[in-house]
């Protein structure tokens, strides 16, 4: 929560050198931020509604159930998938997933849900196609979901 | 296009109602993490789009062309690195700012290394992970991470056409 706080200041502080500046130029800026966050909004909505759905299904019994100790490569299969398609804040993802390996979760298959989480995201994937076209969405998706697999394998033979 | 757009979180709503028709604990947990989602949503998003409203009305086009354009070379990578690292919030907010980037005239290439930094190394999320898995855990993936952000940037602007990529610089210009 800090890290926002830190945001909080930086817009503000640049947000006032702005205005004092030119406050045409602080107005016309805003209503760009304004038009922006429109723009985006009932995406978000739907992302935050769906996100609340798939986390009340998948509580982290049913996430250690699927990717525990013995689970092997199809647990990092499955740890990857849980990760590409549900979109948790970082900062309940990194002390669930601590949690998750002090109750027996392989160290693979944590790595495989943290990157598949992090960097491949399906659940915004009509955000981001809205920017990048379809083609571009996509191929970022499937590069970075396979690239989450290597990574898992690297940091499961690297830390252990 | 507005029609469409709302279809999604229209549909989302409906199967909220048959869930709290159906399973009242399940649509009760389901709305509560939904409302700390959207707390999450309104506590990381304001100061994002107001630095991106700022950006895009401050930083000439000239400036951002030499620190990201098609020729910036290593200080491109850096830059978008920089910018992607320091960033806070989940993906879906980096998307709004590639927009403002690519109006400004950032190449492809260094926009897409921006969204996998955002996607991954911010630095935030860093200090949570070294916390909470380690730094073994924490310093292996970043290590891994960064040669992969390039590798994928690269892959993906070697399989798109310069005409793709001129018709969603077009649709950012409008937006």
């Amino acid at each position: 929560m800090s890290s926002a706080l830190v945001f909080y200041f930086l817009a503000g502080t640049a947000l006032t050198l702005s205005a004092v500046k030119s406050r045409d130029k602080t107005i016309s800026a805003l209503k760009k931020s304004w038009k922006a966050f429109l723009h985006i909004l009932p995406q978000f909505v739907g992302i935050i509604l769906t996100v609340g759905i798939m986390l009340a299904l998948l509580s982290p019994e049913v996430i250690s159930s699927l990717i525990g100790d013995a689970s092997g490569f199809l647990g990092v299969l499955g740890a990857s998938v849980i990760g590409a398609v549900t979109l948790i804040p970082g900062f309940i993802a990194f002390p669930t997933a601590a949690l998750l390996l002090q109750s027996g979760a392989g160290l693979m298959q944590i790595a495989a849900f943290i990157s598949s989480l992090m960097m491949v995201g399906i659940m915004t994937l009509p955000v981001e196609m809205e920017y990048f076209g379809r083609k571009a969405s996509i191929i970022r998706n499937c590069a970075a979901y396979l690239f989450s697999l290597a990574a898992a394998v690297i940091i499961g033979m690297v830390v252990s | 296009m507005k029609g469409k757009k709302l279809l999604f979180p229209a549909l989302v709503i409906v199967v909220y109602i048959i869930l709290a028709a159906a399973d009242l604990q399940l649509f009760r947990s389901a709305a509560n993490i939904t409302w700390y989602g959207t707390l999450e949503m309104l506590s990381v998003l304001p100061p994002i789009f107001i630095l991106l409203g700022l950006m895009d009305v401050w930083v000439p086009k000239a400036v951002m062309v030499r620190y990201m354009g098609p020729d910036s070379g290593l200080r491109g990578i850096a830059t978008a690195f920089f910018i992607g690292s320091a960033a806070a919030g989940p993906l879906y907010g980096a998307f709004p700012v590639a927009s403002v980037l690519m109006k400004k005239g950032a190449s492809f290439f260094n926009i897409l290394v921006f969204i996998g930094a955002w996607s991954t190394t911010k630095i935030p999320m860093f200090l949570f992970e070294l916390q909470a898995l380690g730094a073994p855990f924490a310093l292996t993936r970043l290590a891994v991470n960064i040669p992969g952000i390039i590798i994928i940037a690269k892959l993906i602007s070697s399989m798109i056409s310069q005409g793709y990529i001129d018709e969603i610089y077009q649709k950012a210009k409008l937006r």
